[in-house]
């Protein structure tokens, strides 16, 4: 069955060339060479794109992909919540439904997986992430609003025979990350990746009788089969994965055979269950290297089945998505473009509580992406994409991006561009459902859960300046972007501490990002990197304007990095420490509440900080130890009526600082070259 | 194996269909690898441009290292003595048309490469 499957899809493919490659065409997503940061800008791609390497992974506990972000100041990562202990990441100050996260070009992280998606990735797997500022590439949707991350995984071809990384924290959580791989033949690689987590005690340290973070374990397998054939321009890829995380949370006592849906103890479970396959077929064409044809299809089975207290929340995401790109030259390779069509399918069973919310969704799309590059100073991309969607109706997404060099070491970027979606308000806020709130959405004539299709149009502008600073080389980044929301699926926790409202904007939502960077090479291996970061989140709501709740307007980044010089056999010592501070920021609403379950309409600012050290045995083993959160700044009180979890004031929700003090972890990477 | 087996049959059938349709539009995509002087990315820049002035020119790819300049042209639209003649007119000396005295002069200080 799955032989036939497998072939099928290959034949389907009638003809090709790799996305990632159309990819890098499109976006021009440079990758230097020789160069040994972790982080890389260039000044050359059009778009406001960075690009992290696996080392720059390698610098915090990063257990999962949602982590692996804590050195990187373009993406704020939140403090996990209270209960489900997933960290949600933020681009521009607005939320992960935002941005199209995708995964070798193929949307992963949507729908259904919204919450957790990004915990579902290991950080090992990982290869490489682009992560572009601003309105993004038309080729892979029109979802995307504040930005894109792009991660590559690991590629079977040029992939070592056998790693293995085990981990351990304080936190009682191990990880356990072998890879294999074998080339079978000069053309066909394989690599097969498996991913074990488990969290095997219950921590408490704030006393409030609530875990701090889930038990929780996690499987997480995939085989990749790769083959390139430079000779005949055929290249393909076939995924096929499988992942089971388990979660469970609430308070100490809780005892989910004896306790579920009862009132003895407050607890919840959180199961998914998901099933992946993905293909992509590519060609490049004979003596004209500059055309080539890729064809890329998916499939995804997600199931998620879990409780919060007295609610229940099952959701289960069928979904297709499939892309076919055309890319070639006009003339010659100074106008490129890319052009092709688009299908997605999502049937979602779901069920909130004993209501049936569950609906199909599918979209198809045509696009087409024209890049202009003189190869020296000027390059822009201008996109556009026609689509159907059953829910968002007929609608066209433009995009553009330019660049142009105006001196020597300097780049000047603006884009602006549009993005519609159909906000998934259960899925995006089931943290939500662990509290007593009563989920009401106030519109009834949308067609998304009675709400209107989300739009907005994202503007910005960046520039970078490469320069000395005193002998050392430093390099200074100004970002500034905007968000305009014309629609907006509006999540009201400004009302009442009782209730989360969603209803259509009415008024002005917008998003204003500043972002200043300064990065100083002190001497040779040892680098500074520093950030400051401005948001203006302002949304209309029913009971007034307010900035949106649990984001900082002011933040710091800060982070050190140092490296002994590679002695014989590879020997290493590698630092590396960051420091955050963040701002006040807005609160839920909780007024209403009897004093001692209300909290201040703002939250204390406070700073946290990381560090690491790697000890390099050779270019084979290594050893790192580091913390989190080594201050121990705790948020005061992390569950809101914890001494009465299924009374009027119950939420868990509302986290704006770390609940688990500090963390002490400690691993082993293992490699055969 | 047996899904490799299936695998590489498919890709088998697509490959041979496909050698079939490359091959006619090959007079159209001639590649060509011409030595052009130069020194450093600035040179690059310039010669590139140069070569992408003639129209019939699809790709054009100058290595610093080597001194190669790899073209694709559409042999149709243009030749290679056109190609070669639009570099020498911008100072670069190519293995058939050098530049003029005159036109190497204009050069920038650092692009004076070594004449042969």
């Amino acid at each position: 069955m799955k032989t036939s499957l497998l072939f099928l899809t290959m034949l389907c493919a009638a003809v090709s060339f790799s996305q990632e490659t159309i990819k890098q065409d499109s976006l021009k997503t440079v990758t230097v060479e020789g160069s040994r940061k972790g982080i890389k800008k260039s000044l050359n791609v059009t778009a406001n794109t960075t690009l992290v390497t696996s080392k720059e992974l390698l610098k915090a506990a990063c257990c999962n992909l949602a982590e692996s972000f804590e050195t990187n100041p373009s993406i704020d990562v939140n403090f996990s919540d209270a209960l489900t202990g997933t960290k949600q990441i933020k681009m521009l100050g607005l939320t992960s439904p935002y941005i199209l996260i995708t995964e070798e070009n193929v949307p992963s992280v949507r729908g259904a997986s919204q919450a957790y998606g990004m915990s579902f990735t290991p950080g090992t797997w990982v290869e490489s992430i682009q992560i572009t500022k601003g309105a993004g590439s038309v080729v892979n949707g029109f979802e995307s609003i504040s930005g894109q991350i792009n991660t590559e995984l690991i590629k079977p071809i040029g992939d070592i025979p056998l790693f293995v990384n085990a981990y351990g924290d304080s936190g009682s959580r191990f990880e356990l990350n072998t890879h294999f791989n074998k080339k079978v033949s000069d053309k066909w690689a394989t690599s097969l990746f498996v991913h074990g987590n488990a969290r095997v005690a219950k921590n408490d340290m704030n006393d409030d009788g609530f875990m701090d973070n889930p038990l929780g374990k996690q499987l997480n397998v995939v085989n990749r089969w790769q083959y390139a054939n430079p000779e005949s321009g055929w290249v393909s890829f076939l995924n096929v994965r499988y992942m089971n995380d388990e979660k469970q949370t609430g308070q100490l006592d809780f005892d989910p055979d004896r306790d579920k849906l009862t009132t003895n103890f407050w607890g919840s479970e959180i199961n998914t269950e998901r099933l992946d396959f993905s293909s992509k077929v590519g060609y490049v064409f004979k003596d004209m290297p500059y055309q080539s044809i890729g064809f890329q299809n998916a499939f995804s089975n997600h199931n998620q089945q879990s409780y919060f207290g007295l609610n229940q929340y099952n959701i289960k995401q069928q979904s297709y998505y499939s892309n076919l790109i055309f890319n070639s030259i006009i003339s010659n390779t100074m106008h490129k473009f890319a052009t092709g069509l688009n299908f997605t399918y999502d049937k979602y069973a779901e069920f909130v509580n004993l209501a049936d919310v569950s609906r199909i969704d599918n979209s198809v799309g045509a696009f087409f992406e024209y890049t202009f590059d003189d190869n020296d100073k000027f390059s822009y991309i201008l996109g556009g994409r026609m689509d159907y969607h059953n829910r968002l109706g007929v609608f066209f997404t433009p995009r553009l991006h330019v660049k142009y060099n105006p001196w020597e070491k300097a780049v000047l970027r603006f884009s602006a561009g549009r993005g519609k979606r159909a906000a998934n308000i259960f899925a995006e806020n089931q943290n939500l459902f662990a509290s007593s709130r009563v989920f009401s959405v106030l519109d009834t004539n949308g067609k998304i859960y009675g709400l209107d299709a989300e739009i907005a149009w994202n503007y910005g502008l960046s520039f970078t300046q490469n320069f000395m600073f005193f002998g050392m080389k430093a390099d200074t980044t100004i970002d500034f972007y905007r968000t305009d929301f014309q629609n907006q699926a509006v999540v009201d926790v400004m009302n009442s501490p009782q209730q989360v409202l969603f209803y259509n904007l009415d008024g002005k939502s917008y998003a204003n990002s500043l972002q200043l960077d300064f990065n100083l090479e002190i001497i040779k291996h040892l680098n500074l990197r520093t950030a400051y970061k401005y948001y203006d989140i302002a949304t209309d709501y029913i009971s007034g304007s307010f900035q949106r709740p649990l984001q900082a307007k002011h933040r710091f980044f800060g982070n050190v990095e140092y490296a002994t010089h590679i002695v014989e056999k590879g020997k290493q010592w590698k630092f590396d420490f960051t420091w955050n501070w963040l701002g006040k920021q807005q609160l839920p609403n909780t007024a209403t509440n009897p004093h001692h379950d209300r909290l201040p309409n703002f939250s204390p600012s406070f700073s946290t900080m990381n560090a690491q050290i790697t000890r390099t045995f050779s270019s084979t083993f290594e050893i790192y130890v580091g913390g989190e959160n080594i201050g121990n700044y705790t948020q005061h009180k992390a569950v809101l009526g914890a001494e009465n979890p299924f009374g009027p004031t119950f939420d868990t929700s509302i986290v704006y600082a770390p609940v688990f003090g500090q963390m002490y972890y400690a691993g082993v990477r293992f490699k055969i070259k | 194996m047996n899904i490799m087996k299936n695998i590489v049959i498919g890709l088998l059938l697509m490959l041979v269909s496909f050698t079939a349709q490359a091959q006619e539009k090959k007079s159209k995509n001639a590649k060509y690898n011409i030595e052009v002087n130069g020194n450093c990315e600035m040179c690059k820049k310039r010669i590139e441009k140069a070569a992408f002035s003639v129209s019939g020119v699809k790709s054009a790819e100058w290595h610093i290292d080597d001194h190669q300049l790899h073209l694709i042209i559409n042999e149709e639209k243009c030749s290679l003595i056109e190609i070669k003649k639009a570099i020498a007119k911008v100072g670069h000396d190519t293995d058939e048309v050098k530049a003029t005295d005159e036109d190497y002069q204009k050069l920038h200080g650092c692009c004076m490469y070594e004449r042969k």
